[in-house]
């Protein structure tokens, strides 16, 4: 008997692509009402994972299961009990905004009286009550996300799925559009997301994979996964380009969990930042800059992987 | 500001989905409700293209034409021997003009079919569902061009009525396979070009629509006869002047069917191939 409480069950899942596999033999489960992130670089296999979950790719290998049936054989099915905010806008420009859910909502065949009623509450929602008559061309890039995840909602979906969602955006219009995420999550709506922010994943996320290279290389809430693959602080240094080599060397007198040595930085990571900072400066060392923060997914990703999340 | 609690009501299993003649109607609206933006430019150029035609063709040029003798023609005058040609002309052009750039936008630029394929939408149905688009648009321009020919006095037999069906199955006979081409151009729209100068152009020019088709060479008869719009501007031409025969009627119509259910079931693969990627 299949657990109803689990929406998308996926067993060696794999997506490939003539001779190149973009996801490799995957495995994760999707529970009712919690928010679940794919968090890794471009390229790591999260699109092609979310396309595959969107019933618009079919799998390659292994099993997928979502609201308990098969994607490749009901996947009308499945699509009209999600929603899509795909990681470029697939909105009709030439449209209103009013008119892009009307067409959407026919898609779903919704009655026009539902669309309606639902189109008054959703541009609310998303804030765009003001811009409803208006086309959809000249509306910034934050409101034509917001919109397009406005028409995702169309349909009332049991899952929303989210490829990149704030991608592209501003530091503004990302907090607007995280805003309205947190709220569908605090109503209960089960999300789906990846992205490259470990920010967004860390704010958004109650559980994530932390994917590359087309496999997952850890599991778990937020706060598991920096307690496991991380220390509690760390320590970042800078120091002027000529000094950066020599210093780096001489740091391995500080007592660490772990040190990184980046291009630019050196990253120590300790169980007390302040401490650690007396004892570089009790070795004669003088950085340019120095802070000390609290563990964040970026470190865990640097961990697994031994490169950043903006590399790519 | 604060937001409005949004109700999240899951919505019941199984809904969403129907038969496939209605799931092509919903991607059909998309269409209409677009069209409702641009449909009043459309109607003066489905009106003044035929006039513009019938005009100087028609009624200009055959003043000429009939002062050397109509036998060629089938003793009826110019402008009565072009009128249903370039009916069937006309279809084509609008069969092309709604096929090729309008699905390249469509899956390219402004990627409405990957929109509606998130939906419970497939592939084939939005494909089915542009296809209907564009034969209301035949039938749209396949009539005003009658009642201008009919005014133009330009018709001889009230078969030409069953003409204008004819005429978009003649659209239809290029929309299928252009579509189907139309929806696997990965780049750019190249090719398009291509298909209008060395494809659409002779085709308008050499299938008998302003001259009949014996006025050519032998040799390449054979090809202005395996050309669908030969077909397509025979059969109207013969219900207008009221000549047609059930037989040649029934092969044309065959010809003309088959063209357009190959474009059909290769139109159905390559939507597939390209949206569920």
């Amino acid at each position: 008997m299949p657990d109803p409480e689990i929406l998308i069950r996926a067993r060696g899942l794999t997506k490939r692509f003539g001779q190149f596999t973009a996801v490799d033999s995957i495995d994760f489960e999707l529970r009712r009402g919690e928010a679940f992130g794919f968090l890794g670089p471009n390229g790591a296999g999260k699109s092609s994972t979310m396309r595959m979950i969107g019933c618009v790719s079919p799998p390659s290998g292994g099993e997928l299961t979502i609201l308990g049936l098969d994607p490749v054989t009901d996947g009308a099915a499945i699509r009209a009990r999600l929603g899509a905010v795909p990681q470029e806008d697939t909105l009709d420009v030439e449209l209103t905004v009013r008119e892009n859910l009307l067409v959407y909502g026919r898609y779903f065949g919704l009655p026009r009286a539902v669309i309606a009623e639902r189109t008054g509450r959703l541009l609310d929602f998303v804030q765009l009550s003001e811009r409803a008559d208006d086309h959809v061309e000249p509306l910034s890039g934050g409101m034509k996300r917001r919109l397009t995840i406005a028409r995702s909602l169309i349909n009332e979906p049991e899952i929303l799925i989210l490829d990149e969602p704030t991608t592209g955006l501003d530091p503004q219009a990302r907090h607007v559009v995280w805003d309205r995420l947190f709220r569908l999550k605090q109503q209960g709506v089960t999300l789906v997301l990846t992205t490259h922010y470990m920010d967004e994943a860390e704010q958004l996320c109650d559980r994530l994979v932390v994917m590359d290279g087309g496999k997952i290389a850890a599991a778990g809430s937020p706060r598991e996964l920096i307690d496991t693959y991380s220390s509690r602080e760390v320590l970042e240094l800078r120091f002027s380009t000529f000094e950066h080599d020599q210093a780096a060397e001489k740091l391995a007198a500080v007592p660490a969990e772990r040190t990184e040595v980046l291009a630019d930085r050196v990253l120590l990571y300790v169980v007390d930042g302040d401490a650690a900072m007396a004892s570089v400066r009790g070795l004669a060392l003088d950085p340019l800059t120095s802070l000390v923060r609290r563990s964040t997914l970026e470190d865990v990703f640097l961990r697994l992987t031994g490169r950043r999340l903006e590399d790519g | 500001m604060t937001a409005p609690a949004l109700r999240v009501r899951p919505s019941r299993p199984g809904t969403g989905v129907a038969g496939t003649w209605q799931m092509a109607v919903r991607a059909f609206q998309y269409w209409l409700v677009n069209y409702r933006r641009t449909w009043r430019g459309t109607i003066y150029s489905s009106v003044l293209t035929p006039v513009l035609y019938l005009g100087a063709m028609g009624l200009a040029l055959g003043k000429l034409v009939d002062q050397h003798g109509t036998a060629g023609l089938g003793r009826v005058s110019y402008l009565v021997f072009l009128a249903p040609g370039l009916m069937a002309a006309t279809a084509m052009q609008t069969a092309v003009g709604e096929s090729l750039y309008p699905v390249f936008s469509a899956v390219k630029w402004q990627q409405t079919y990957q929109a509606a394929a998130a939906t419970p939408l497939k592939p084939g149905d939005i494909f089915r569902g542009h296809l209907l688009f564009t034969t209301m648009r035949l039938a749209m321009n396949t009539m005003i061009f009658l009642v201008i020919m009919a005014a133009f006095g330009a018709v001889r037999s009230g078969w030409v009525v069953a003409a204008v069906p004819v005429a978009v199955l003649t659209g239809l006979a290029f929309a299928t396979p252009l579509d189907a081409f139309a929806v696997t151009q990965k780049k750019n729209d190249q090719a398009f070009a291509v298909i209008f100068r060395f494809g659409m152009i002779p085709l308008f020019l050499f299938s008998g629509t302003f001259f009949p088709v014996t006025q050519l060479p032998g040799w390449i008869r054979p090809v202005a006869y395996a050309t669908p719009l030969w077909h397509g501007v025979a059969l109207c031409r013969s219900l207008s002047l009221g000549t047609a025969d059930l037989a040649g009627s029934l092969g044309h119509i065959a010809y003309l069917a088959a063209i357009a259910i190959l474009g059909l079931i290769a139109g159905e693969r390559a939507y597939r191939r390209r949206l569920y990627v």
